[in-house]
């Protein structure tokens, strides 16, 4: 199996090494986009390439940046983790990119990490994940966990009364991670552990008769429950369909997903999901002239009406328009430079307020808690009431309450433990 | 002339068309007026108040969390005419004119255009701009209560079906007038399932307000019967105890009799549990069973380790999306026009790659096992090319939708059992050929001895592409049953070929009936390791099964015999 993928990305980065192309102007700033453009993941990042591209292309319009024009350098790591890694250096090393947008899952962060801090690059990272990192090349611009997981718990807890918990997740590190924090954030406000129930399936579940019945029966002892999803990409629309065929309503067992958006939604029969949950920072359908503008753009630039906005797309605008004013603000696009001038930048969300960057390298965001429509869009149901900070090192679980990320001096570190004031000096 | 009173006659209907129509979609907002235009089949629209029609307005502008505070009015002031508005809005129907602020229901009409109907009476509201309307927002706290306000007034005046479902969605929350209403309908009741339900939600109310011993115990017996989840919660609240240890529920007489009824419920549970585990097995086993069958002839029969095999079913599923976009209008058949398109495609790729890459390819498996492998990942990426590497939308008709309740906690899905018959119906077709048709016949002599069988003046080129196609397109016929499972998209077959290859192997390979044997207790055996190990462990433990079994057993559950195994 093992062998069949690395031979699948071979193969395919074969082809992919046709699409980075060399710069020919040297007076450009380039940035480096690092999303597959094939395999499983492709489904997912091919629309973040296209966002930073049309902002690369917005921004030219604009005149550039430091009076040079931008230049988008795309290459394509396959879904593959260890590719990840190589394109990162070749980026850096070869192409001579300012910036890298990039990177989807945790797995090809983790592996693009090392390469990235060796050659002192920047990376910007678009999507909700467990925390428990920061690193200084590195700006995460999605949701911590406390920024999405906790916030949804606390609604669920406090506006639906839910008193027993399913937390059901695909079996790798983003929600094995995610459900620990929960796990102990839940036992902290006084859930009785035979009130959680835990369950693991594997990538691209596709038969889940028995987690459903069970999810049934366990929601069935005249108690509120609820659903926590952290099911991945594919293994979610058998998993709606058959809570549907089996007569689990939304009204009787909501399930709260942190990986279904608009994108997910727009090639699916979304019959069986309406009512369902998802939590955010960021919905197509919120209204606010920053967003219909954006809604506006991507049309615009993708030449089709009917594609859909999401949060990691929000957030990759953020990032970039963070990025711009980092610059600007430096006046070089040098990574050291410009790392310590995005600490404290501010710019326009979509969703009305600012995003600031935090001294964590996260941003601070609002969390949406929306509910499914039978159009694919979400109705807004909760929100914060401003927003929240990222925090990189949870505060619920063992090991990693003492530290704090912060990379402004004289601290300059991010995993430093406030109990024992030092710094582990591991730097991922 | 005769002209003349023909445009005449079109001008008058055309004129009275409008102005019906016109009358009908404000018929509510004017319904004390004398309607002589409408010849009032709607009879509601008569009673609805002043008072109602301005909580209307108000229920249109208002935050969902208001909506909920004037349904509530609605409900009280209003009875068994607020039906059909409910049943819009619950279902996202309801919309309304956002100058007007009136109500009309929108949904598809017979052609899938989107049309505007009144909510009281449905009739078709025309000439109107329907992309101006905005939609009643519902949550799901408010479309519970629309549920428990449509089951007050179903239970009363609603069709058998209806009175059942309302009695047991009312049952899990019975209040002081919900127990008023079960009385009410009780008298009127005269079907005796549904007598029975409102029984229960009666002899419930006399388990927790009575004070009279013997009535209370007698109420608990005539419940150790009932599978109803809310009888058997209401029992176990019985049987709590408060934070001292002591009995919350002072009684001893009732609460022996509640220990006595749970343990009835308790067994009874446990039994269709069982039943739901064989189901939930034999579904699974069904779908191993359509992904292997294929394969069990191109590798079981003829040998060809065929890696591209899982595309062939990916194909047949994206056939039946293609089927689904070229009959818009039928979507509730078209599974049945791709359940033919599917063999087709799949059998004639199949024959394809038979003819281009595999004959030249005989008796060397490891060039085959790559070149096949090398033909799926060009499969892969051709869809990715076509069709977009996101994942296609694939609609469940309405008949597949669902399941059959036999009681409250043992139902089963409609898409799981007729996937279980459909891979029985299609193995027996399969097996009919093989046994009884002259190409089944040739397909068993080569696969015995190909020497033999081309001496004796079969054309074994021909007969191998034959079987290679029709092994493929039994994948593709597994690939429509599958698009009602599972996503629709590029890696579709991946997902299937280890289990293929498992099942086959287990079962035996070049037998048939070993595959079916060997997918049925594959899937069971899974589903009864499930709820012990997790989904993650019960494939895990399966496969060091198999490789030990393997072990001992090389040619697996139902090995061929005879010389020509060898």
């Amino acid at each position: 199996m093992k062998l069949k993928k690395i031979a699948a990305g071979l193969a395919l980065s074969i082809g992919a090494s046709a699409f980075s192309y060399v710069a020919v102007a040297a007076d450009t700033i380039k940035v480096g986009v690092l999303h597959s453009l094939s395999g499983t993941m492709a489904i997912s990042e091919t629309t973040l390439k296209d966002t930073v591209l049309m902002m690369v292309e917005e921004q030219n319009k604009k005149g550039g940046l430091l009076g040079k024009k931008l230049e988008a350098v795309v290459v394509d790591p396959a879904s593959n983790w260890p590719l990840f890694a190589e394109k990162a250096r070749e980026l850096i090393s070869k192409d001579q990119v300012d910036v890298i947008f990039g990177c989807w899952t945790s797995v090809s962060r983790k592996s693009v990490l090392p390469v990235i801090e060796e050659l002192n690059g920047l990376l910007f990272y678009p999507v909700q994940y467990e925390g428990e990192e920061s690193s200084k090349n590195v700006f995460y611009t999605g949701a911590a966990p406390n920024q999405q997981a906790i916030p949804a718990v606390d609604y669920l807890m406090n506006d639906l009364e839910v008193k027993r918990w399913v937390l059901a997740g695909t079996d790798y590190v983003y929600p094995r991670t995610t459900n620990k924090v929960l796990e102990s954030y839940l036992k902290a406000k006084g859930v009785a552990p035979e009130d959680i129930m835990v369950n693991y399936t594997p990538f691209g579940h596709s038969d889940w008769q028995s987690i459903v019945s069970d999810i049934k029966k366990f929601g069935s002892a005249g108690k509120a429950t609820a659903v926590v999803s952290t099911i991945n990409g594919d293994a979610n629309v058998p998993f709606y369909k058959e809570l549907a065929n089996q007569g689990v309503s939304s009204e009787d067992i909501p399930v709260v997903a942190f990986s279904v958006g608009e994108e997910e939604l727009s090639g699916i029969d979304t019959k069986p999901l309406v009512g369902h949950l998802a939590a955010w920072n960021y919905f197509q359908s919120v209204e606010s002239d920053a967003n219909s503008a954006f809604i506006d753009g991507w049309h615009a630039y993708t030449k089709d009406d009917t594609r859909v906005t999401n949060d990691p797309m929000e957030a990759t605008y953020i990032g970039f328009n963070m990025w711009t004013k980092a610059v600007e603000k430096a006046g070089t696009t040098d990574v050291d430079k410009v790392e310590q001038a995005m600490i404290g930048v501010t710019t326009p969300n979509l969703t009305g307020g600012t995003a600031v960057m935090n001294k964590n390298h996260h941003l601070s965001k609002p969390v949406l808690i929306g509910e499914i429509q039978d159009d694919g869009q979400f109705e807004v149901v909760w929100s914060t009431d401003g927003e929240v900070k990222g925090d990189a090192w949870s505060d619920f679980l063992e090991g990693s309450k003492d530290l704090i990320a912060d990379w402004t001096a004289p601290i300059l570190c991010g995993n430093y433990n406030t109990k024992t004031k030092t710094c582990s000096g591991q730097t991922y | 002339m005769k002209q003349m009173t023909v445009v005449k006659q079109i001008i008058v209907r055309f004129g009275l068309l409008m102005a019906l129509s016109l009358s009908l979609g404000s018929s509510w907002l004017h319904a004390q007026e004398p309607n002589s235009e409408n010849p009032a089949p709607d009879q509601y629209a008569v009673s609805i108040s002043a008072e109602v029609k301005v909580l209307f307005q108000e229920l249109v502008a208002a935050s969902l969390r208001d909506k909920s505070k004037i349904l509530k009015q609605l409900d009280q002031h209003s009875g068994r005419e607020m039906l059909p508005m409910f049943e819009a809005m619950l279902n996202g129907e309801l919309y309304y004119q956002p100058d007007g602020l009136q109500l009309y229901q929108v949904k598809e009409n017979a052609s899938g255009n989107a049309v505007a109907y009144s909510v009281f009476g449905g009739e078709l509201v025309d000439g109107l701009s329907i992309k101006k309307f905005k939609k009643v927002r519902v949550n799901n706290s408010l479309r519970k209560q629309l549920r428990n306000s449509i089951a007050r007034i179903q239970l009363l005046y609603g069709e058998e079906s209806e009175r059942k479902a309302a009695a047991e969605t009312m049952l899990s929350a019975m209040s002081d007038s919900a127990v008023a209403l079960f009385q009410e309908a009780r008298e009127k009741e005269t079907v005796k399932e549904v007598q029975q339900l409102l029984d229960v939600g009666l002899a419930m109310n006399t388990v927790s307000t009575s004070v009279d011993s013997t009535e209370r115990v007698a109420a608990i017996r005539a419940l150790s019967s009932r599978l109803e989840l809310p009888v058997k919660n209401l029992l176990m609240r019985l049987m709590d105890k408060n934070s001292d240890g002591e009995f919350k529920e002072a009684d001893p007489l009732v609460r022996s009799a509640a220990e006595s009824a749970l343990k009835d419920i308790d067994g009874r549970i446990a039994y269709y549990g069982l039943l739901e585990k064989l189901f939930f097995g034999l579904s699974l086993g069904s779908v191993f069973l359509l992904a292997a069958i294929g394969l069990a002839i191109t590798f079981g029969v003829m040998g060809v380790i065929n890696m591209a095999h899982g595309e062939m079913i990916m194909l047949g599923a994206y056939t039946t999306y293609v089927v689904q976009l070229l009959m818009p209008n039928h979507l509730e058949w078209t599974i049945l026009v791709a359940i033919p398109a599917a063999f087709l495609v799949s059998g004639s790729v199949g024959v394809l790659i038979e003819r281009s890459v595999i004959r030249f390819l005989h008796g060397r498996p490891l060039e085959t096992l790559l070149a096949t492998f090398g033909i799926s990942l060009i499969l892969q990426q051709l869809v990715r090319t076509i069709f977009s590497p996101l994942n296609r939308q694939v609609s469940t008709p309405d008949w597949l939708s669902g399941s059959i309740e036999l009681n409250p906690i043992f139902s089963l899905t409609y898409n799981r059992l007729s996937i279980l018959i459909f891979s029985l119906i299609v193995f027996g077709l399969l097996m009919l050929v093989m046994k009884k048709t002259s190409l089944g016949l040739n397909v068993r002599a080569v696969s015995q001895n190909r020497d033999m069988a081309r001496a004796m003046g079969i054309k074994t080129e021909r007969v191998d592409s034959m079987t290679f196609g029709l092994g493929s397109g039994i994948a593709g016929v597994a690939g429509v049953a599958l698009s009602q499972l599972t996503n629709v998209g590029p890696n579709l077959g991946q997902s299937y070929i280890i289990d293929s290859f498992m099942v086959v192997v287990f079962g035996g390979v070049g037998n048939l009936l070993g595959t079916l044997v060997g997918s049925f207790s594959l899937g069971v055996a899974n589903k009864f390791l499930e709820p012990a190990t997790g989904a993650v462990l019960a494939n895990i433990i399966i496969l060091v099964f198999i490789i030990l079994f393997i072990q001992k057993r090389p040619k697996g559950l139902f090995p061929q015999k005879g010389r020509a195994a060898e």
